[in-house]
């Protein structure tokens, strides 16, 4: 069977197509720090639920390595908002829409103070009305401007799921490629800290069928920044998966501009005994993990997908061919959700290459309860991947 | 030789069908072409909501006049057309046909520029062929071939064209609406001085996002009009059986409206241009165009279950907007009637040839199932149904 990543041609990294924008130029780095398998012994002993599994710092090669001028410490939402102050300055066609982005500063600060720079009509605030602004996102982008649209909660953005399905993702290929929808659609999801179920959804497992849309989330302020810059630049729409947890994230970042391949994966670990794929959040349980697993003598690869739609198989298939052995941890729904979409075609692409069956870590089928303790299990904790890995290794 | 001019806009780029209208255009040189104007009343006033309504005397001339039998005669030609070849199963799926409407385009596109922009619903035939629209692409378009508006692959519903700023073409009820705003909120935002007008029907007018959309249209004085095809049916549902409401025109609350007699195509030109001033200057306004489609909603509904022959009879007979122009014409002595059947004929004669033509377009390419995906048809691997037969490798 034809193994799709042999062949260069097919499934490489878009950053190698010639493509006009030179997006990809600046090189999107591949982190490949080492976690310190040493000392790291009080962090994973007995631990069942890691509330406190997002690390205040990423991994320690950090993403400045390569700057020149030693790079800037920032938080998540600051890395995104000096994206978006960037690409706003570069391109006046780019603007935010959203609710209390303007004079509030967003809800998560990441267009603190934009209004005052831009202007009332560049960072515009918008009533209480996800469909109509949405679509009219789209509308403005087929007139030739380049919208961010703000989702104040990702799950909001279900009143606005017409829009992006049949204008956004859609309006490219029913107009014969004559007009483009170069939105950003982004905002915070994911499992918080009780917020309860209508505000802790996983928009990407519903999104991810639609065709013509670009789904990427970015897990660390370093490919927050990449990502964003990218998605802006893109020509087609892109939804940006942010998640509620994270944007208080600390991590020194480049001073120089940059870019991250929209289509790529990162390297987070690199291992020989399995394949760990991970996005969002649980990138951070996966290392928590992977510290446990290091201890007892594992060596997993991580790899933080990133790009949800399309995945980037180059960069997994050759995971897999290396390390024969796959485990998905995914914060969606066991239901229909990346994992499952990823799974597929894993096996569809690389059965030739699996010693084991592919395992799927995800969120448990129910609404998000309120309480802290069924909360956290509802989603995957550190200690459940490790039992993962082990029994997959066996 | 502003008739030949006139004639030649509908044509194919095709020669062929050119020369062979050359002796039609001797023949028309009795047709009265001036460019004098006359004025003419609309055929009711104008009921207004929160403004005051534009005069019922109407400036025309017989060039205009003649333009406006001529495309609307083209937009009736096809549309009757498009009927007998959906019936012949050479057009599926939905085909939403606007005949009995065509003064609403013909009307508002005499009052703007094509630097303005048009957004419309899903009954779009007309509105791509009024915005400079080629005929043979759309019959193609109609038919799923290559050489169609959209290659074949958007269908009756989704007719673009983006050069004239027409914006489609929507299958989704109301959804165009909040596109409209955005191409407003675009025109507003880069200063153009343009306006867009944003169609939708009885039915959508109770859609939500018609409201959201209306009160951020009004926040923000973005230039849009939006434009009430009340052709008094939701599909089969009668207008006073879903709205609580049906003055359309009213409905925007703050938002001022006109209700326009829309079989009428002076008083649609009148009333466009109303709006367009008033847009530039005040923000958004509501346009409720009066109107009848004499089809079902589409080839699938017969269209008599909710409404009477007599009734559609009726209407035909009283409110035509081709009649009325013909009649205007006749009353001026501008053309003969006999001129006038002739360039009925001869426009008959000229879709007949466009939808030859479209026939002779072949399928689309099967490649092109995966292009037009995405803008650079990055990282996309597609399989067919059948994986070894196609297969797309996108570099």
């Amino acid at each position: 069977m034809a193994t799709a990543a042999s062949s260069s041609t097919t499934l490489r990294g878009v950053g190698a197509v010639a493509s006009a924008k030179p997006r990809s130029a600046a090189a999107p780095v591949a982190r490949s720090a080492r976690v310190a398998a040493k000392g790291s012994a009080g962090s994973a002993r007995g631990r069942l639920v890691a509330r406190n599994a997002v690390a205040a710092k990423a991994d320690e090669a950090t993403a400045a390595a390569g700057s020149k001028s030693g790079g800037h410490e920032v938080l998540m939402f600051e890395a995104l908002r000096e994206a978006l102050i960037e690409e706003m300055k570069l391109d006046p066609t780019v603007c935010v829409m959203g609710e209390d982005v303007g004079h509030y500063g967003g809800s998560y600060k990441v267009t603190k103070g934009l209004s005052d720079m831009f202007g009332d009509l560049r960072v515009l605030d918008t009533p209480i009305a996800e469909n109509s602004f949405t679509g009219m996102g789209v509308g403005a982008a087929m007139k030739g401007l380049r919208p961010v649209v703000e989702g104040m909660n990702m799950g909001f953005l279900l009143l606005a799921y017409n829009q992006i399905s049949n204008n956004c993702g859609m309006l490219h290929y029913t107009s014969g490629g004559q007009f483009k929808i170069p939105v950003v659609i982004r905002g915070p999801g994911g499992v918080g800290r009780q917020l309860g179920a209508e505000h802790s959804q996983r928009l990407e497992s519903y999104f991810q069928s639609i065709p013509g849309l670009q789904m990427v989330a970015c897990s660390t302020p370093y490919n927050a920044k990449g990502l964003f810059k990218a998605a802006i630049r893109s020509e087609n729409p892109v939804v940006l998966f942010e998640h509620v947890l994270l944007y208080n994230l600390k991590e020194k970042i480049p001073d120089e501009e940059y870019i991250c391949c929209l289509e790529e994966a990162e390297m987070v670990r690199p291992g020989e005994h399995v394949t760990i794929l991970t996005y969002s959040r649980m990138r951070y349980h996966v290392m928590q993990a992977a510290k446990t697993l290091v201890n007892k003598g594992y060596d997993p690869e991580v790899i933080d997908i990133r790009s949800l739609k399309p995945f980037d198989l180059h960069t997994i298939g050759n995971s897999i061919k290396k390390t024969h052995r796959v485990l998905i941890v995914e914060e969606c729904m066991r239901t229909g959700g990346i994992g499952a979409s990823l799974r597929s075609a894993i096996i569809d692409n690389f059965w030739d290459y699996l010693d084991a069956p592919v395992m799927c870590l995800s969120s448990q089928d129910v609404p998000t309860p309120y309480a802290a303790t069924l909360e956290d299990a509802t989603v995957v904790q550190p200690a459940q991947i490790v039992a993962a890995v082990e029994q997959i290794c066996q | 030789m502003a008739a030949a001019a006139v004639l030649r806009r509908h044509l194919t780029r095709n020669s062929a069908t050119t020369s062979h209208l050359s002796p039609l255009l001797a023949r028309t040189r009795g047709v009265s072409d001036s460019t004098d104007p006359i004025t003419v009343e609309t055929s009711v006033p104008f009921k207004s909501h929160i403004v005051d309504p534009p005069s019922r005397q109407t400036t025309t001339s017989s060039h205009e006049l003649l333009t406006f039998f001529r495309d609307m005669s083209l937009m009736r030609r096809s549309e009757i057309a498009a009927d007998s070849l959906y019936k012949a199963k050479l057009i599926r799926g939905f085909c939403h046909l606007y005949d009995g409407q065509e003064a609403v385009a013909v009307g508002m596109e005499a009052a703007i520029t094509r630097a303005d922009a048009i957004i419309t619903a899903y009954r779009d035939h007309c509105a791509y062929l009024a915005r400079g629209g080629d005929l043979v692409a759309a019959f193609a378009e109609l038919m799923g071939r290559r050489d169609g508006c959209s290659r074949g692959k958007g269908g009756s519903m989704h007719f673009y064209k983006r050069d004239a700023n027409f914006f489609g073409g929507h299958g989704i009820v109301g959804a165009q609406v909040p596109l409209g705003c955005g191409i407003a909120f675009a025109q507003r935002y880069r200063k153009e001085g343009t306006v867009t007008f944003d169609l939708y029907g009885d039915g959508a007018a109770n859609q939500g996002q018609l409201f959201e959309a209306l009160n951020m249209a009004a926040l923000w004085k973005l230039p849009v009009i939006l434009v009430c095809e009340n052709n008094h049916y939701g599909m089969g549902t009668a207008e006073w059986k879903a709205s609580k409401s049906p003055a359309y025109f009213k409905r925007g609350d703050y938002v001022p409206g006109l209700k326009v007699d829309g079989m009428d195509v002076l008083a649609v030109k009148q009333a466009c241009k109303f709006a367009k001033e008033h847009a530039l200057a005040n923000g958004p306004i509501i346009l409720e165009m009066d109107t009848y489609r004499y089809h079902g909603h589409s080839m699938s509904d017969p269209g008599s279950t909710y409404r009477t022959r007599d009734e559609i009879a009726g209407i035909r007979q009283e409110r035509d907007p081709i009649e009325r122009v013909r009649k205007l014409i006749l009353a001026h002595d501008f053309a003969t009637a006999q001129e006038l059947k002739d360039m009925e004929k001869e426009l008959r004669k000229q879709v007949d040839a466009a939808i030859a033509k479209a026939k002779e377009s072949p399928m689309p390419d099967p490649s092109e199932l995966f292009t037009n995906v995405y803008v650079n048809d990055c990282g996309l691997e597609s399989f067919g149904v059948d994986r070894k037969v196609v297969r797309t490798v996108l570099p």
